[in-house]
Formats: structure tokens, C-alpha cells, sequence
């Protein structure tokens, strides 16, 4: 028997996310294979209501407090080291999101357990914890085990199916009662997204950008495919980051999860934090000059040539496709 | 204000990455290195935050290949100091490269006051136990945020007002009081870009100072067993052929499915 796995539920304005689910589903899994208990925590502000769906761990914990509104990292590492120590967990499954960045070190540092990050697997062999973690923006993967079954594992959204975590079970809830330590950090407000001229998130048709696209001057071209194509043009980060398009048009995990009918994207590596915001478009096809960029996994179609050379010809074709 | 930004060199990623002989690590004679793109972005926000409520901004970064032209390149965007910690730094891991940097300001080499931000890159892509900034807050006892895209000082209650990232869009405002680290994700403005020929004539004129530092004991991270390529062909369906080929073929696909009208 092994000693418990606890995952830390995400939630972000009174909403759980969906990485709660996965790593439920996933915990579940591993807690069976190992025959250890399935923890989760909530900690928040008027948090109950999302802790009800959490049925498919074996307890809830949670902490309702006024200052968990918008804790900081600090905060949350201290109070999940003080429940750790008190319910002898041994796993700790945390998202690897922008919400919880920082989490997981502190944790880790704090309780002198191994780190992992850029979590996509997780498999118990002969009673000991493997994990697949995926490095350099989803072109190298790499197989680590965990000694002695024990760690912090930051999760990569997108990894598991967050289906397998949801459960009609009533969920066995236990408030705690833990000190809050006041924080050095204080939360002022949400910024809201600016509104753009045009939501990408609506859209049947999506051109999407990447940093292949070498200068803000080449954008033109690509406004014009997808006006032919009666779309628009969206980005990865690093063309957001350069100013070449509005921060409303940025597809991926700080930005917009979008879902077209069809994307297609030009020159766009394909990173893990681009694909979680479009993996889930209805035709993907993708242009770029590197046979081995991750884009080519998660596309239906892939083209690996210049997008220069492919662009000029294809925006004609399409005009004549269409006056034909 | 007294910035510190830690400048980190990762692989090119456009590179082709090659698996070692041993299957646990990368073959490091077909990478070539360049500066993280987050940290390219922190070293923006720190002369940003120079330009606007002056200070001075120093520049570190471990002896590794190609660092030296980064360094004077930092130099060149504004930065006052650029220091070298010199030694051979293979196998170095998160933990003890957070050691490494803490044991930069107890030695004296740079003051911690209620005038020091600490600036690193939000997140480096090459490995697995990232995120040296948390680790070194940990240790230099100092508040920490992560995905951070803006910051504003207030130096007289010596705090930083910060911008940190969610999803789809949404951001929050937080306040941190001083000292603090930050791992930033983007500076407000892109880069800035530096003609080679500035980047030149700083290199006469300026140098790279180095600093001794015992390195701190070295513990082992956690057993790799394999390192391997995801199998990316196993989607997509590769369209060949000249640009007209590719392009009529295309038009096919869209028109099959209603995408495309006449
Ligand atoms: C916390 C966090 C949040 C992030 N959020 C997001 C996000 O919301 N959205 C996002 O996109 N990224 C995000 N990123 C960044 C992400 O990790 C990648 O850095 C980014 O997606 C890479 O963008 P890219 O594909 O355009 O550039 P690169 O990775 O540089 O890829 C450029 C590609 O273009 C190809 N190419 C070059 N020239 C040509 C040509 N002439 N023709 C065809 N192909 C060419 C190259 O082969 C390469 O594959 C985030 C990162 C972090 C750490
Ligand atoms: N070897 C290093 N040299 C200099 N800075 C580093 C190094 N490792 C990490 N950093 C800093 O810490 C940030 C986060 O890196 P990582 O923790 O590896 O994801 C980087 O963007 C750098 O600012």
C-alpha cells in the first residue's frame, strides 16, 4: 500500500479548469494501480460549490478562507506542505499552468521532493511511478522514475482526458482548519482582455502566424490568403510579442483557445503551449520548413516547404478556384 | 533601483535537436546555443524599467558557449554590468543553479536592498526541473510571481506593481514589496534590436567582469532513463509537389469539405 497521491484543484474565478480534471482522472489511475488513497485539495473563497465535483478522489479537502481569494505561490506551498505533512502524501500532482506557476518548486524545495515539470505521461511499472515529460517546445520527450514513488509533478494541460476525472459520486468532503500565513503579495484586480477588432474565437476560418513569418511587412500576405479564404488572421506569442498583431489575435495558452473549422498555420513550430489552444480545430493544416516541427503531429495536413514559396501561388489558385 | 537580470543559454530549437549515444542527453556538438526568449524579454523590461525610473542594471550569466556575445550585446541595449561566473557548469541542475545565484548576493558581488529586483526568464524550455527564479526567492526569502508581462515601481514604498498572465487573454494585477523576484514571460515592448556594429564597438570599450564562486555541492537530479523524438509523422498526412501542386491539392481538401465556394 502505498502512501497517498493528492492533486491540487485549479480553479480561476469560481470555475474549476479543466486541468482539475485530468489530474483527477489521471490520479485516479495511478492511486488504483498503487492501491493509495486519491486526495484533492481546494483551497479558495466561497469555494464549496466546486469542490461537490470532485466525487472521483476519495477525499476533498478544503480550505474556505477570505485571503485564499488570489493566494500566491507562497501561500499555497505553505499550506499544502502542512497538509502533506499531516496526511503522509507522498505524490502531488499540480497544473502546469500560468495560475499555478511557481507552486511546485517552492513545494518542492520546501520539502526536499524531486521537481518535475512539463509533465505528459505518468505510468506505474513493477510498483514504481515513470513519468514522460516533454522538453525543448515538444520536440524532445523524456522518461524519468520517481524514487521511491515520491515528487511534485506539474501537469501539462492537454495531457490527460479530463472526462476520466469526472464522476456522479457524492464527493467525501472535509473542511480543514489551517492557519493562513498573511502574504508579502497583495492582489489588486483582473485586467480584463482588450476587446479586438475581431474575435478569433468565432471564427470558421483561421490563419494562423507563426515567428516563420520573419517580419511585420509579411503580414499583408497572410491577410490576404485569409480574405480569400473569408477568415482571419491570428498568431503564435513570439508575433504578439513582437507587436506585429494584436495581443487579441494570440492563440494558445496565455492567449485564446480557438476551435475553426479550419486552421491553417504558417510557420508555427507546433510548441505545447501553442497546440493547447488550437488542437482542437476541425482541419488543421500546417506549412513549415522543418520536416520534424511538432505542428506536423497535431496537423491532418502537413507542407513541409517555404512558406514564401507556397503563399503567392496559393493566394492565386484560391481567387481562381473561386471565380471559376 | 538596482536590476539583476540571469541570462540563460538554451538550444535553438528551428535546429535539428540530436539524441546523445547515450540515449539520456542531447548530442551538445550539433546544438547551437542561443539566449531563452524570455530572458532576451527580461533584459527589455529591465532597461525599460532603467529608462523610466533610473538605476542601474546589471547582467550574469554561467559560463557557457556563445555567452560572451550575449553579454556585450546586453551591454550594448543599456545594461551597466555584465558578469561571468566562470567554471564548467555541465550537469548543473535547477536547485543548485538557484544556490549558485543566491551565493552572488551573499558574497557581496550584488547588494539585496529594498532597491533590488531580480529579473529571470519565466521559464526555459530545456529542462526538466526549470524554474530556477521560485527556487531562488525560496532561498533569498524574497516574494515571488511568475508570467509576469508588466511592471511599475513605486520606490517610495519600495514595491513593484506587477502584470501576471492567466489564460485567454485575462491578466492580474499584484503588488510585491522590494526586494522581489520575477520571472518574466514578456517585456511590454518587443526587444529592442541592436545593430552588430554597436554590439562591436561596446566590445573595445566595455568588459566582462567575472566573478569567483564556489560552486555549491552538486546533487544528482532525478535518473533519466531514455530521452526520445515523438513520433510526429504519426498524423499528418505530408502534401508534396510544386507550389501549384500543393496549392490545387489544397483547394481539393477545402472544397471536399464545403470550405471553400466558388
Ligand atoms: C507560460 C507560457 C505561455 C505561453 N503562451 C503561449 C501562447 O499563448 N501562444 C503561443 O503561441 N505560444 C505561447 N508560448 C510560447 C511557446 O512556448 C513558443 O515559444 C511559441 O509558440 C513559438 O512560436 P512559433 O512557433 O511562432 O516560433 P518558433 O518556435 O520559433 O517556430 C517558428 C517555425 O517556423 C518555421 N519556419 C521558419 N521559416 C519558415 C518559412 N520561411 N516557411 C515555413 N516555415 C518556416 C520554423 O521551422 C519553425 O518551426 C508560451 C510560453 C510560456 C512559457
Ligand atoms: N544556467 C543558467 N544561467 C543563467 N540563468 C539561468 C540559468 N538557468 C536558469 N536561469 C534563469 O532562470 C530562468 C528560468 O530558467 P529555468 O528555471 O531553467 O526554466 C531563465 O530564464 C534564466 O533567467
Amino acid at each position: 500500500m502505498q502512501e497517498p497521491i493528492l492533486v491540487l484543484a485549479e480553479h480561476l474565478r469560481g470555475a474549476i479548469a479543466d486541468i482539475t480534471y485530468e489530474m483527477l482522472g489521471v490520479g485516479r489511475k495511478l492511486a488504483d494501480d498503487l492501491k493509495a488513497p486519491l486526495y484533492s485539495v481546494v483551497f479558495g473563497k466561497d469555494i464549496v460549490p466546486v469542490a461537490s465535483h470532485m466525487g472521483i478522489a476519495d477525499s476533498v479537502f478544503v480550505l474556505d478562507h477570505p485571503q485564499l481569494d488570489m493566494p500566491s505561490p507562497d501561500v499555497v506551498a505553505a499550506l499544502l506542505k502542512t497538509l502533506i505533512e499531516q496526511k503522509n502524501v507522498s505524490l502531488v500532482l499540480i497544473g502546469g499552468t500560468n495560475v499555478s506557476t511557481g507552486i511546485g518548486p517552492k513545494l518542492s524545495f520546501r520539502l526536499n521532493l524531486p521537481f518535475v515539470n512539463f509533465c505528459r505521461n505518468i505510468w506505474v511499472k513493477d510498483g514504481s511511478v515513470g513519468l514522460t515529460s516533454q522538453l525543448f517546445g515538444g520536440k524532445i520527450l523524456s522518461d524519468v522514475r520517481l524514487p521511491g514513488n515520491r515528487g511534485v509533478v506539474s501537469v501539462y494541460p492537454g495531457s490527460f482526458p479530463p472526462d476520466a476525472g469526472k464522476s456522479d459520486r457524492k464527493a467525501s468532503i472535509e473542511m480543514l482548519d489551517l492557519r493562513v500565513e498573511e502574504s508579502k503579495i497583495i492582489f489588486n484586480k483582473y485586467i480584463e482582455p482588450e476587446a479586438g477588432d475581431i474575435d478569433i474565437t468565432k471564427q470558421d476560418i483561421l490563419v494562423s502566424v507563426g515567428r516563420g513569418i520573419a517580419n511585420a511587412d509579411n503580414i499583408a500576405m497572410v491577410e490576404e490568403l485569409a480574405n480569400v479564404l473569408g477568415g482571419a488572421v491570428c498568431a503564435s506569442r513570439p508575433v504578439i510579442d513582437q507587436g506585429w498583431l494584436p495581443l487579441s489575435r494570440q492563440v494558445g495558452k496565455s492567449g485564446m483557445t480557438v476551435k475553426p473549422k479550419l486552421y491553417l498555420s504558417l510557420g508555427v513550430s507546433g510548441a505545447p503551449e501553442h497546440v493547447e489552444g488550437m488542437k482542437d480545430s476541425g482541419l488543421i493544416i500546417s506549412i513549415n520548413t522543418d520536416s520534424s516541427a511538432p505542428i506536423f503531429g497535431v496537423s491532418h495536413y502537413g507542407i513541409c516547404a517555404d512558406l514564401f514559396d507556397i503563399l503567392p501561388t496559393l493566394i492565386e489558385e484560391i481567387k481562381t478556384h473561386k471565380s471559376g | 533601483m538596482d536590476i539583476v537580470v540571469f541570462l540563460k543559454m538554451v538550444p535553438d530549437v528551428v535546429e535539428e535537436l540530436v539524441i546523445g549515444e547515450d540515449g539520456k542527453s542531447l548530442d551538445t556538438q550539433s546544438l547551437r546555443m542561443r539566449l531563452s526568449d524570455p530572458d532576451e524579454h527580461a533584459l527589455e523590461e529591465a532597461v525599460i524599467l532603467k529608462e523610466k525610473f533610473g538605476g542601474t542594471v546589471a547582467v550574469v550569466a554561467m559560463e557557457a558557449p556563445e555567452v560572451e556575445e550575449v553579454l556585450f550585446t546586453a551591454r550594448a541595449k543599456g545594461a551597466d554590468r555584465a558578469v561571468k561566473l566562470p567554471g564548467d557548469w555541465t550537469g548543473i541542475q535547477a536547485p543548485a543553479i538557484a544556490k549558485l545565484f543566491a551565493s552572488l548576493f551573499s558574497s557581496g558581488s550584488q547588494q539585496l536592498t529594498a532597491h533590488t529586483l531580480i529579473l529571470l526568464g519565466s521559464q526555459a524550455i530545456d529542462d526538466l526541473e526549470g524554474e530556477v527564479a521560485p527556487y531562488l526567492a525560496e532561498i533569498l526569502g524574497a516574494p515571488y510571481l511568475g508570467v509576469v508581462t508588466g511592471i511599475r515601481l513605486d520606490e517610495e514604498k519600495k514595491k513593484a506593481i506587477v502584470m501576471k498572465e492567466f489564460a485567454g487573454g485575462l491578466r492580474g494585477e499584484f503588488e510585491l514589496p522590494l526586494p522581489a523576484v520575477l520571472g518574466i514571460q514578456a517585456a511590454e515592448k518587443p526587444p529592442r534590436y541592436i545593430p552588430v556594429a554597436k554590439v562591436r564597438s561596446i566590445m573595445k570599450s566595455a568588459r566582462i567582469e567575472t566573478v569567483e564562486i564556489s560552486p555549491p555541492e552538486i546533487v544528482s537530479g532525478l535518473p533519466v532513463d531514455r530521452l526520445f523524438m515523438p513520433e510526429v509523422a504519426g498524423k499528418a498526412e505530408m502534401l508534396e509537389g510544386s507550389a501549384a501542386e500543393v496549392s490545387a491539392r489544397m483547394i481539393e481538401i477545402l472544397a471536399e469539405r464545403g470550405l471553400i465556394g466558388r
